[in-house]
């Protein structure tokens, strides 16, 4: 088997150009923390860049950030209490994911209510359907005279 | 309501002359334009040491009653460097207003002598050594600056250069408004 | 001279492209065989001159001509060849040359591969496909033209390509991208042509689906190595960020596989044809905002073209007129549901309307998410400006993938008009609890720990590859012999086997790369090793290396697997002199299984520096499935139907699937 996956294994070496975030080193209390912070800078934006989470971007200001961030995971801090705080100081905009507000009520709810409407309107077309099909069909033999009929009308209008 | 089948088709239709009214005001619009989770909000309590003396510091009390621009600056930045000599034309024009340094994450001793050589545009200057007032002002990077009100409300932030350009028509009109 | 030349191409381009617009199109109304019968040759011309434009754009470039001011701000003298080539799409106005190119591309295969197209539609297919490309060259040679020159000053070196943009992926995708996204304008153009002619059939759905399957197969490629350059180009293991300029990519993909099926409903059936037109020229028309949001400044991202506004507002006019036009000629013409449909609660039809609204709906939320800011910006004020990404995007498309996934297998199994309950469960009953069963037990033998989230996308994909089994071997079971059955079965058949297949892949690369992937910040000594799995990395040490034009700290990691010595990783990190730049150089060792990837960061201390080390497994297997989906859709338009056939009187057969006699005509 570890044969067979050598075999099978596509060995590119890619060198790649990149702009990522600086590695840093951090230690954590727990892996539970570690893991919070990672979904906390992936979660916030770069104030200053065009469209990056903190964890992607190496501006000064995202450094500063993540290590804010660092260091109240350190003291304690709840992911609420986090999040407040950067919310305080940059206003919405700095959390990638909308919080469930009033303004925000067309984001959260707009898929499922345009799913719901879908359903509804697949069951009107097929309550339709279902009547149709109830309507009696024409035999084959008028069904062949249709067909004749309508051929020559096509050949009349070309 | 019925809705004729016709008059559904025109759905799509009046959707993407919606959806164009959008874009078109958006086309208005500058999306790197800066906002401000901090306007007409109280400026952020602080407390750091001056520039000149460690052993004073310089609090956010000081800057009631009346207008502060609390300009945020370093000297790695290179625009601050342009920015600086209308700074200075500018706080020696300007009598109506105060001119605050706050030396981001910089090198206090290159801060001075910079200060000292090339002169100094403020009343007060106070050092932010790890960049936590920065944070607190919910600051992208510097030049930066702050417009402080009488009752100590940040009224607006401007990121970049200010010049006589940049004076004349953003400030010159607000400060006569917050008057 | 030969820019000159270039531009003077363009124009010709733009003279025959209205030509193209006017002609057949009257000789379509006038009914002159000459006229409609022009719209071949005049498309030969556009394509000629196109691809005379963009070789005199290229031959500049490579000769380094930095007269011209567009080279000059993208290209350099000591810029590897290959890179001059693709730095001809590296910015707005190359790009765009490139788009009308491809645009006169597909419009050329129009005219050489429709023979058994009646020519009153083929001249007025041609038509719409001219107005669209005078639209752009209109745009081009008024407000984004490449050739512009700068005489005065002209500068003997040139700014140089982005350094990101310095890169493989330059070279390949923008070209699948656009081949896709303009693929699309034949299936508009034939949606046009038959709300003019008001012959809308299951003829024109057959005569549309090999284009519309091509179109997308282009595009699922272009995505894809959209995705897989931004994975190792920028190396924090990210490949899909729903960044707006990903998002205007994906959109026209989601309505065009809903086009996809909804064109085999509407050829096989004949129902869903005033949907299935609204489909066709939403997919172009969502190409057609694609272009304009990226290239008109409205969004922030790091992908987008730097252009003014003022261009923005030419191309929204231009959109105006295309896609408002041709919503407003569907109100009108459209044919009105007629009522003759009939099918059943557990039909074939059933479950490509299902499909139909879920992938639209998946297309709206990502629209609306896309907007949002800006529609919060207009209605609050720019102080409540939100964000919207990654974190709303996920948490609302992937129930609606996994949905999608679930009614996929469910709608290969049931038959055209009717099916009942009971067989369908007989059928998939027994499929579904193996399905659970594996996927729950597969990644708890295999990790030991309970994972919910690989549990429930392996279960999905396990179900849609069961399914597949089941149907093949279903339908070549009546036949004497299995292997005859086999190929009895038809590339259409197999090309939407293989790229629901490449879906069921796909979704295991994304489901276990996000919940397998393991990434570790170290500081490392020489000598100390982690161990990610069964893979052991040791660090041992940094060397100084001079490059070309940088001098680099290159890291030596050896890599064992299973204790035995397996392969060396040699992350970088350059200092460029020219420009004072620090360039971190990942290395990445692509495999089918899994993806290694190390990267280095700072030194601490005596001889420690800190690594960034990854073990990604499965990832590779989301540019897999995308390439088997693409490959899918290729082998369908191979299938024998689509070859040249002798032209039929009536191009409707006279009995439907099922083997009774239908009327020839339909509303």
């Amino acid at each position: 088997m570890p044969k067979l996956l050598v075999i099978v294994l596509v060995s590119l070496s890619l060198l790649a150009h990149n702009s990522f975030a600086a590695i840093e080193e951090l230690e954590f209390a727990s892996p539970e923390n570690e893991a919070r912070y990672h979904d906390l800078i992936d979660v916030m934006r770069c104030p200053m860049c065009l469209n990056a989470n903190l964890s992607g971007s190496d501006a000064p200001i995202a450094a500063d950030l993540r290590t804010e961030i660092y260091k109240q995971i350190q003291a304690g801090r709840s992911d609420d209490e986090i999040i407040e705080f950067m919310r305080a100081r940059y206003g919405d905009f700095i959390m990638y994911q909308p919080p469930l507000k009033i303004g925000t009520a067309m984001l959260w709810f707009g898929p499922i209510v345009l799913l719901v409407l879908g359903f509804f309107i697949l069951r009107r077309l097929l309550i339709t359907s279902r009547a149709n099909s109830n309507q009696e069909a024409l035999s084959t033999d008028e069904l062949q005279k249709l067909n004749v009929l309508l051929q020559d009308s096509k050949e009349q209008t070309r | 309501m019925q809705i004729s089948n016709r008059t559904k088709l025109f759905i799509p239709a009046i959707f993407f002359l919606v959806m164009s009214g959008l874009l078109l005001y958006g086309l208005g619009q500058d999306p790197s334009r800066v906002i401000s989770a901090l306007i007409n909000r109280p400026l952020p309590t602080f407390s750091r040491p001056d520039l000149f003396d460690d052993a004073k510091t310089i609090t956010s009390e000081q800057m009631r009653g009346g207008i502060f621009l609390v300009n945020v600056w370093a000297t790695w930045c290179p625009p601050c460097h342009a920015e600086h000599p209308y700074l200075l034309e500018i706080s020696q024009r300007e009598s109506g207003v105060t001119f605050v340094g706050v030396n981001y994450k910089d090198d206090v001793k290159a801060a001075r002598e910079f200060l000292a050589e090339r002169g100094n545009p403020f009343k007060l200057s106070l050092v932010d050594l790890d960049g936590s007032l920065g944070i607190d002002l919910g600051m992208s990077g510097p030049p930066e600056t702050f417009v402080v009100d009488k009752t100590g409300t940040i009224r607006y932030r401007h990121v970049g250069v200010i010049d006589n350009k940049v004076w004349a028509e953003v400030f010159v009109p607000l400060i006569a408004q917050i008057q | 001279m030969i820019p000159e030349l270039g531009n003077f191409a363009v124009m010709l381009a733009l003279c025959l492209a209205v030509l193209q617009v006017i002609i057949p199109m009257v000789g379509s109304y006038t009914n002159n065989t000459l006229w409609m019968s022009l719209a071949r040759p005049l498309s030969s011309g556009l394509w000629v001159f196109m691809v005379l434009s963009f070789s005199c754009l290229a031959y500049s470039f490579l000769h380094d001509d930095f007269s011209v001011a567009y080279i000059a701000r993208n290209s350099n003298t000591l810029l590897p060849v290959y890179y001059k080539f693709a730095a001809v799409w590296g910015a707005h106005e190359g790009s765009l040359l490139l788009w009308i190119l491809i645009l006169s591309t597909w419009g050329y295969a129009v005219s050489l591969l429709s023979r058994n197209l009646p020519l009153d539609m083929l001249a007025r297919v041609l038509s719409v496909m001219g107005m669209i490309t005078a639209g752009f060259l209109v745009f081009l040679l008024f407000t984004s033209n490449p050739f512009d020159r700068l005489l005065l000053n002209t500068p003997s070196e040139g700014t140089d390509l982005n350094p990101l943009l310095q890169d493989f992926g330059l070279t390949v995708h923008p070209p699948f991208l656009y081949m896709g996204y303009v693929g699309f304008s034949v299936a508009f153009s034939f949606a046009i042509a038959a709300l003019l002619t008001g012959r809308l059939d299951a003829a024109w759905a057959r005569w549309t689906r090999p284009w519309t399957n091509a179109a997308w197969a282009f595009l699922t490629v272009g995505i894809a190595l959209g995705s897989w350059w931004a994975y190792y180009e920028l190396g924090w293991g990210g490949w899909w960020f729903w960044d707006p300029v990903e998002n205007v990519s994906f959109m026209p993909w989601l309505v065009g596989t809903a086009l996809i099926h909804s064109l085999a409903v509407t050829e096989k059936r004949g129902v869903f044809k005033s949907w299935t037109v609204l489909l066709a020229i939403a997919a172009f028309s969502l190409s057609l905002l694609g272009a304009f949001i990226v290239r008109s400044g409205l969004i922030t991202s790091v992908h987008a073209f730097a252009v003014d506004p003022e261009r923005g507002l030419v191309l929204l006019a231009l959109l105006l007129l295309i896609i408002g036009s041709s919503l407003f000629l569907y109100a009108l013409r459209a044919p009105v549901v007629s009522g003759t449909s009939n099918y059943g609660g557990y039909s074939r039809e059933v479950f490509l309307l299902i499909n139909n609204i879920i992938l639209v709906v998946a297309t709206a939320t990502i629209l609306l998410g896309t907007l949002y800011p800006l529609i919060t910006e207009a209605l609050y004020g720019e102080a409540n400006k939100y964000s919207v990404g990654p974190p709303y995007f996920n948490i609302v498309f992937l129930p609606l993938m996994s949905l999608l996934a679930v009614c996929l297998s469910f709608g290969t199994f049931t038959r055209w008009k009717k099916t009942s309950p009971a067989l369908l469960w007989q059928k998939v009953g027994k499929l579904a609890f193996v399905s659970i069963a594996l996927g729950i037990v597969i990644p708890l033998i295999v990790t030991a720990e309970v994972n919910m989230g690989a549990m429930f996308a392996l279960v999905l994909a396990i179900w849609i590859v069961l399914c597949i089994g089941k149907d093949i071997l279903d339908k070549t079971a009546n036949k004497a012999d299995r292997l005859s059955g086999l190929r009895g079965l038809g590339l259409s058949y197999y090309g939407m086997q293989l790229a629901h297949f490449g879906f069921a892949v796909v979704i295991c690369g994304i489901c276990l790369t996000s919940n397998y992937s393991v990434e570790e910040d170290v500081r490392m000594a020489k000598g100390e090793s982690i161990t990610i799995g069964k893979y052991e990395f040791r660090f041992e040490g940094v060397v100084e290396r001079p490059g070309p034009n940088y001098t680099a700290n290159s890291a030596t990691i050896q890599v064992m697997k299973n204790g035995e010595n397996y392969l060396t990783m040699h992350p970088e990190k350059r200092f460029y002199s020219a420009r004072g730049d620090v360039q971190t150089e990942a290395d990445i060792q692509v495999g089918f299984f899994r993806d290694l990837f190390t990267a280095l960061g700072d030194p601490r201390g005596d001889d420690e520096w800190v690594v960034r080390i990854h073990v990604k497994p499965f990832v590779f297997w989301i540019w897999f499935g995308a390439f088997l989906m693409a490959a899918g859709g290729v082998t369908a338009i191979l299938d024998r139907r689509y070859r040249s056939r002798k032209v039929v009187r009536s191009d409707i057969p006279a009995t439907d699937a099922n083997g009774s006699l239908r009327p020839a005509l339909e509303s």
